[in-house]
């Protein structure tokens, strides 16, 4: 199939492109963005975007799909189907799957089942450790060989300072990248919010930001020392965002991401003891968040993900220090963003550049990008639209969402994927 | 799921008045007064006795105890039965859901036997919020503890028991000494306090048990007993739990003790009538010496008695609330049907 996406206005970061122009798409790839059709092309299908914005379809560092062993929760099918939603095409997925994505045979039953549901790619991140208890090493090559993109640990941090010296050289020869989420499980302490007045007054057991931050500082030191690529993932404190800046500047090859919820929502929304808020690491002060966007603006945060993880109800239906972790947040993603543009909290290139090329070039692969001859993966978005979230629509088998009742400007229209229509919103 | 569920305020009906009892956070001063001019009038003001009374007469009160307690436990039971109420108590702990029914379910199991109330104890905070937001309509949630949270009814008999000894609230000065942090006592009480508008609320103890920002809840933090100490009016002791030591919080009871016990010679520093108060059960030795606990200046009995009828003052005022707003939905409803009487009649007139 040929395509041509006319008069759109094409913001493709990765070339520094903002303007109103054609995207020609052939045999799955981007022929041209250009004025005029290369010689010789000739559109079977011709899509208006006259006032629509045509995006490299959005690479999301951390999506959890529910499988395997979370099925209830969420299908590869249902998550890949509600990332192009969200105009996502690219999805790295965590290792807390269960089984453990630590061995060769899951990281291919994921890839199986992605290449069968045909929506998005999906890139298995593989584990340190084996079943991540940060004791012993896995068989990272192997598991770069069946296709993991990256290693990690998840959200849980290796403790052992030996081991975790031990992974980041190990790993560092091999080149992949490693994906570090950095908390003190000492500091955590069993604790489900940021310590600050909001649990003072609610009496909810403390997670201090000393849990991120010494963390990450020791992770530092390690990385340094063993000079592999390291990624943060999902900072959520001011200082973190302080660490990051001194550790580029002192030239480490470390990049960081945070996720999309934490430039929205702080500890003040946990007022309610409303279980949907409760995300690890925890929804911070507003100082931190504050922190946070600036730290997106100045470019030390590199890339910002969904951190999208589908729950089962029940498991939110409970008190909240007893509730699961987590938001489904594929879908909210780029609206979330948008509205972070709307409010003048970060310029509109800045935002794409979160979520499409810096993102792809953490993990090394050509996504994320309309340059000629790369994946036709875009997604068309109405920059107008105006849109209520409301659970029952959610593509995604997880309905936990703070953001339910939100009203948004700026929806996605249409995806392509490998040069396919893979979403169209209903007209409704 | 709805986004925003409910701030503090779930414990009011659309008269404004207690439908709950989960926090003293978002409730006024009117509400707690009513509270304790209530309970008063429980108790014979020569014997200090609380007699029976037939308000609660075919309500039935369960009180659900995820968290072991005797105490609080037995004086809500106590508080039930004055009432003339049908009580019911289960210690659930985790029995039932470890076999795999969920909190919910445990929660209409019971509401579908008829329960007009549930009195609950719970260790996550917040938890009395959660069971409200899932109760029916007519049944109501008094929170006897949750988590760290709050226990509003301890903090009430507190109140109680300091107007019994100094009239106004307003123009006194409190201490509170001990774990501020883990104590869910110690957050209602300083909410009581605040919403009394008493002058100055203290809170003294190491920084190991005091909360990230204890400044937020109003109060002038202290972490030496001597300071903290001066001219208060009343001296509130909070329990120190044996698994502060374990955990590394403090470290032994006997150097807790030295700094922070209460001595008859630290007592000296507050006014010379301060009353010394313990939420109990008391540690003799470890949080206050016996010759205070058993002296002139305590009323730490006391407190036991009022939380009787401080109890059954919330209870009889949860119940009365909720008459009264059938009441008046009726009368809204008569009225309405009225109204269409006289637009029946106005038509026909007409023609």
């Amino acid at each position: 199939m040929r395509h041509i996406i006319s008069n759109g206005r094409v913001i493709d970061p990765s070339q520094n492109l903002d303007k109103i122009t054609n995207v020609y798409l052939a045999r799955g790839r981007v022929l041209a963005v250009a004025d005029e059709a290369p010689e010789g092309f000739t559109a079977d299908q011709e899509i208006d975007a006259t006032g629509k914005w045509v995006l490299p379809g959005l690479v999301d560092l951390q999506a959890r799909l529910g499988e395997p062993g979370n099925q209830y929760a969420g299908s590869i099918a249902s998550e890949t189907q509600a990332a192009v939603a969200g105009g996502i095409t690219s999805i790295c997925c965590p290792p807390d799957t269960s089984p453990v994505n630590d061995s060769q045979a899951v990281t291919e039953l994921l890839q199986r089942r992605a290449r069968q549901a045909a929506t998005a790619f999906v890139m298995p991140i593989g584990a340190m450790t084996q079943e991540l208890e940060g004791e012993r090493l896995s068989n990272s090559f192997s598991l770069k060989q069946a296709g993991c993109i990256a290693l990690s640990q998840a959200n849980k941090s290796i403790q052992n300072s030996l081991t975790l010296k031990n992974a980041l050289e190990y790993n560092s020869t091999l080149d992949i990248p490693i994906f570090l989420r950095c908390e003190d499980t000492q500091l955590k302490n069993g604790g489900v919010a940021h310590s600050g007045p909001v649990s003072s007054r609610l009496g909810l057991p403390e997670i201090p930001p000393a849990a991120e931050t010494a963390a990450l500082a020791r992770d530092l030191i390690l990385v340094e020392e063993s000079g592999v690529k390291a990624h943060f993932s999902q900072i959520s404190c001011a200082r973190s965002v302080e660490l990051i800046a001194d550790a580029k500047k002192r030239g480490l090859p470390v990049t960081c991401d945070v996720a999309i919820h934490q430039l929205h929502l702080s500890e003040m929304d946990l007022l309610g003891f409303n279980s949907l808020f409760n995300v690890s690491p925890p929804l911070r002060g507003m100082s931190d968040k504050q922190a946070l966007i600036l730290g997106v603006k100045s470019g030390i945060i590199d890339a910002i993900v969904s951190d999208h993880t589908p729950l089962e109800k029940d498991t939110k239906l409970l008190p909240f220090g007893e509730s699961a972790p987590g938001i489904s947040g594929l879908e909210t993603l780029l609206s979330l963003l948008l509205k972070l543009v709307q409010d003048n909290a970060i310029e509109l290139m800045t935002a794409i550049r979160c979520v499409t090329q810096m993102p792809a070039q953490i993990i090394d692969c050509q996504r994320g990008s309309l340059t000629e001859g790369s994946s036709a993966d875009l997604c068309i978005v109405d920059p107008e639209a105006i849109w209520t979230l409301e659970t029952q629509n959610m593509m995604s088998e997880g309905k936990n969402t703070p953001f339910a009742g939100w009203e948004f400007v700026g929806q996605v229209e249409q995806t392509f994927f490998q040069g396919r229509p893979v979403y169209k919103k209903s007209q409704a | 799921m709805s986004a925003k569920l409910a701030g503090p305020n779930i414990q009011l009906n659309e008269l404004g008045k207690l439908k709950h009892f989960l926090t003293l956070e978002g409730l006024k001063a009117h509400h707690l007064t009513e509270i304790l001019d209530t309970a008063e009038s429980f108790i014979n003001p020569t014997t200090n006795e609380i007699k029976k009374v037939p308000i609660l007469r075919g309500k039935s009160i369960m009180n659900l105890f995820f968290e072991p307690s005797t105490r609080t436990r037995t004086t809500f039971e106590i508080a039930e039965k004055r009432l003339s109420a049908d009580v019911e108590s289960l210690d659930i702990q985790t029995s039932a859901t470890k076999k795999g029914e969920s909190l919910l379910d445990t929660l209409w199991n019971l509401q579908a036997m008829q329960a007009d109330m549930f009195v609950i104890r719970h260790s996550e905070s917040g938890a009395a919020h959660f069971f409200s937001q899932h109760v029916a309509p007519h049944v109501h949630v008094m929170n006897a503890g949750d988590g760290q949270h709050a226990h509003p009814t301890q903090a009430m008999l507190d109140m109680f028991t300091i107007r019994k000894h100094k009239g106004d609230i307003y123009d006194l000065t409190v201490a509170i000494i001990g774990d501020v942090l883990h104590s869910r006592v110690v957050r209602s009480q300083i909410q009581a306090l605040s919403i009394l508008e008493v002058r100055e609320i203290r809170v003294i103890g190491p920084k190991t048990l005091m909360p990230e920002s204890p400044e937020a809840m109003g109060v002038h933090v202290y972490h030496n007993m001597e300071e903290g100490l001066k001219d208060v009016d009343v001296v509130i002791m909070v329990r120190l739990q044996n698994e502060r030591m374990t955990s590394a919080l403090i470290p032994s009871e006997k150097e807790f003790f030295k700094l922070y016990g209460l001595t008859e010679q630290r007592l000296a520093l507050a006014k010379p009538d301060a009353i010394v108060m313990h939420p109990g059960p008391i540690n003799r030795g470890v949080e206050i010496d016996s010759a205070v606990a058993d002296g002139p200046q305590s009323v730490i009995l006391e407190q036991v008695t009022y939380g009787i009828a401080v109890r059954m003052a919330v209870m009889a005022i949860i119940m009365s609330n909720a008459a009264q707003l059938a009441q008046h939905k009726l009368e809204l409803e008569q009225q309405a049907s009225l109204d269409l009487v006289d637009i029946d009649n106005a038509m026909e007139d007409t023609l």
